[in-house]
């Protein structure tokens, strides 16, 4: 089976900056994998190519075997979504946000409600479908998203930071339902996350990057075992991208940045 | 690539046509608009007291002062048409607001990355823009009979006059979508949302006819669409009256504006997620 996603030195320059430098890499089919690194490293830059938010610089990248330059609504239709702000509308409710969806994804006026339903009762949202969305709780809305994302079965599932902003009994939520969905459905998934925890409880394997560049690959416990004897994911962090705490070359440690991840972290919280 | 001979999983229901897509996704975003004013129409209300307030003083006083020209209508029948053009205009023209907000919130995201082309996505939120304003419409009707301005209310004008309403506003509403992906930033669009909205309203035969304008006013008058607005509702509203232009021209300015300006939006907006 050809690749899920298969990047061939894949590169974005925002003028004098790379945000992402020739990043070449395959992901499996029914595959969780993470993208892992500081701020500013080129998670987001990198999903943003592959989803066609943001054209390369340079390179090539397929999704769900299809080109993300020359192809990208075959793209659209392949993939889900959930980005690392908010994405279902506050001012709708929840079964009206999952009916937008079906119908901008064409699925078939007699399957919409059925699918619907079964979305709602997947992810625990029975009870509140005909809430406004901006009553929610972060976890709910979370949840909501990616229910969301994945009421076409995409064949790969983006998810930007997933977990941020939610407290612990929340997070243990979504990863139960990541988890159920790639079981279920065999989806392919990639997830940035900023928690080392995280990654080595879902990801298959992840990727470091730092400035730009992939600097690691591998499962969780080869990542950190090469970061030496005993060593975890955290480890492999701070070996893998040097990462203490610099003053410099953290593109995502600009004011307006720090505001919108501050801002949405607090509505999800 | 040579060959794809992996399993097409999502491709297991069939897709309608592209024309017809792209009509079926248009308006699934103007249904969307809808539902959100339905859920929560208070704005709507607000912006209803505007248009009140112009009929009620401003036309007013001006009515006693005789100052103005206006051939064979009284003053207040001349500026109704006028001021739902206004109306209309002052609330389109802050549309683009709520994209830029849809944009900080990243709902903006998840429309981009689903299948939808973007200017269906474009157009539905125009369509939306235009059909909010037939509220207004209702408003300024409302007051406009109690103040005994001479309407026409055959149904053949009613529905010119929504046809005309709707368009306007969805001209008017994309021209603040195309403001606001250049401008990205909630601030900086308020402030260039108000300096845009007087010189239109000014230049336009909204309250004054364009006779009575400087040569140079005149100029811009007539390359201003919200006189061709304000000139189509007149000829349709108001019992007596005659355009200034044929309402063919009226109708073809308002349509090929807003074809012109979602044409710039669908390219422009998809920059506002990069």
């Amino acid at each position: 089976m050809p690749p899920a996603i298969s990047t061939h030195e894949l590169t974005r320059r925002f003028d004098e900056l790379i945000a992402v430098d020739a990043l070449s890499l395959d992901v499996q089919p029914g595959e969780v994998f993470g993208l892992l690194g500081p701020n500013g490293a080129g998670k987001t830059t990198t999903i943003k190519m592959l989803i066609t938010l943001l054209p390369p610089s340079g390179g090539e990248a397929t999704v769900a075997g299809h080109d993300i330059r020359r192809e990208p609504r075959l793209v659209r239709r392949s993939i889900g979504y959930v980005p690392q702000l908010l994405s279902s509308d506050g001012a709708l409710t929840a079964r009206e946000n999952l009916m937008t969806s079906a119908r901008l994804y064409h699925l078939p006026g007699s399957e919409r409600r059925a699918r619907i339903d079964e979305a709602l009762e997947f992810m625990g949202l029975e009870t509140s479908a005909d809430r406004l969305v901006r009553t929610f709780s972060g976890g709910m809305i979370r949840r909501l998203e990616i229910a969301q994302a994945m009421l076409h079965r995409p064949e790969v599932l983006f998810l930007d930071e997933p977990t941020v902003g939610l407290d612990p009994t929340a997070r243990k939520a979504v990863w139960e339902h990541i988890r159920g969905l790639r079981q279920a459905e065999g989806t392919t998934i990639l997830l940035t996350t900023h928690y080392m925890d995280e990654a080595a409880e879902l990801c298959g394997r992840v990727g470091f990057m730092h400035l730009g560049k992939l600097v690691a690959l591998g499962t969780p416990a080869e990542l950190a075992a090469e970061a030496g004897p005993g060593k975890d994911l955290d480890d492999a962090f701070t070996y893998f991208t040097g990462s203490g705490l610099s003053e410099t070359g953290e593109q995502g440690g600009q004011y307006r940045d720090v505001a919108r991840t501050r801002r949405t972290a607090r509505r999800l919280g | 690539m040579t060959s794809l001979e992996r399993v097409v999983r999502p491709a297991a229901w069939a897709e309608p046509p592209a024309p017809l897509r792209f009509v079926l996704d248009a308006w699934t975003i103007t249904e969307g608009e809808l539902r959100k004013l339905r859920h929560d129409p208070t704005e709507l209300l607000t912006r209803a007291v505007q248009p009140l307030l112009w009929l009620l003083v401003f036309g007013q006083v001006m009515a006693q002062t005789r100052a103005i020209p206006t051939g064979n209508l009284g003053y207040i029948d001349f500026l109704a048409p006028g001021i739902l053009a206004q109306s209309a205009l002052f609330s389109a023209i802050f549309f683009g607001i709520a994209v830029i907000w849809e944009r900080d919130l990243g709902v903006l995201h998840k429309y981009l990355v689903s299948p939808a082309s973007r200017s269906a996505l474009v157009t539905g939120k125009a369509l939306a823009g235009g059909l909010r304003s037939l509220v207004q419409a209702a408003m300024v009707y409302a007051l406009a009979l109690v103040m005994g301005v001479h309407l026409q209310l055959d149904p053949l004008s009613l529905v010119g006059v929504c046809l005309v309403v709707v368009l306007g506003s969805a001209a008017f509403a994309t021209f603040s979508l195309v403001i606001a992906c250049l401008v990205r930033t909630r601030e900086r669009f308020m402030g260039i949302g108000q300096i845009l909205t007087m010189p239109l309203f000014f230049a336009s035969s909204a309250i004054y006819p364009i006779a009575i304008m400087p040569g140079w006013l005149q100029v811009i008058a007539h390359v201003n669409p919200l006189t061709y607005q304000v000139d189509a509702l007149r000829g349709l509203m108001i019992q007596g009256s005659t355009e200034s232009f044929p309402l063919a021209l009226d109708f073809g300015v308002l349509a090929f504006t807003t074809v012109v300006l979602i044409a710039i939006a669908a390219r422009l907006y998809p920059r506002l997620a990069q």
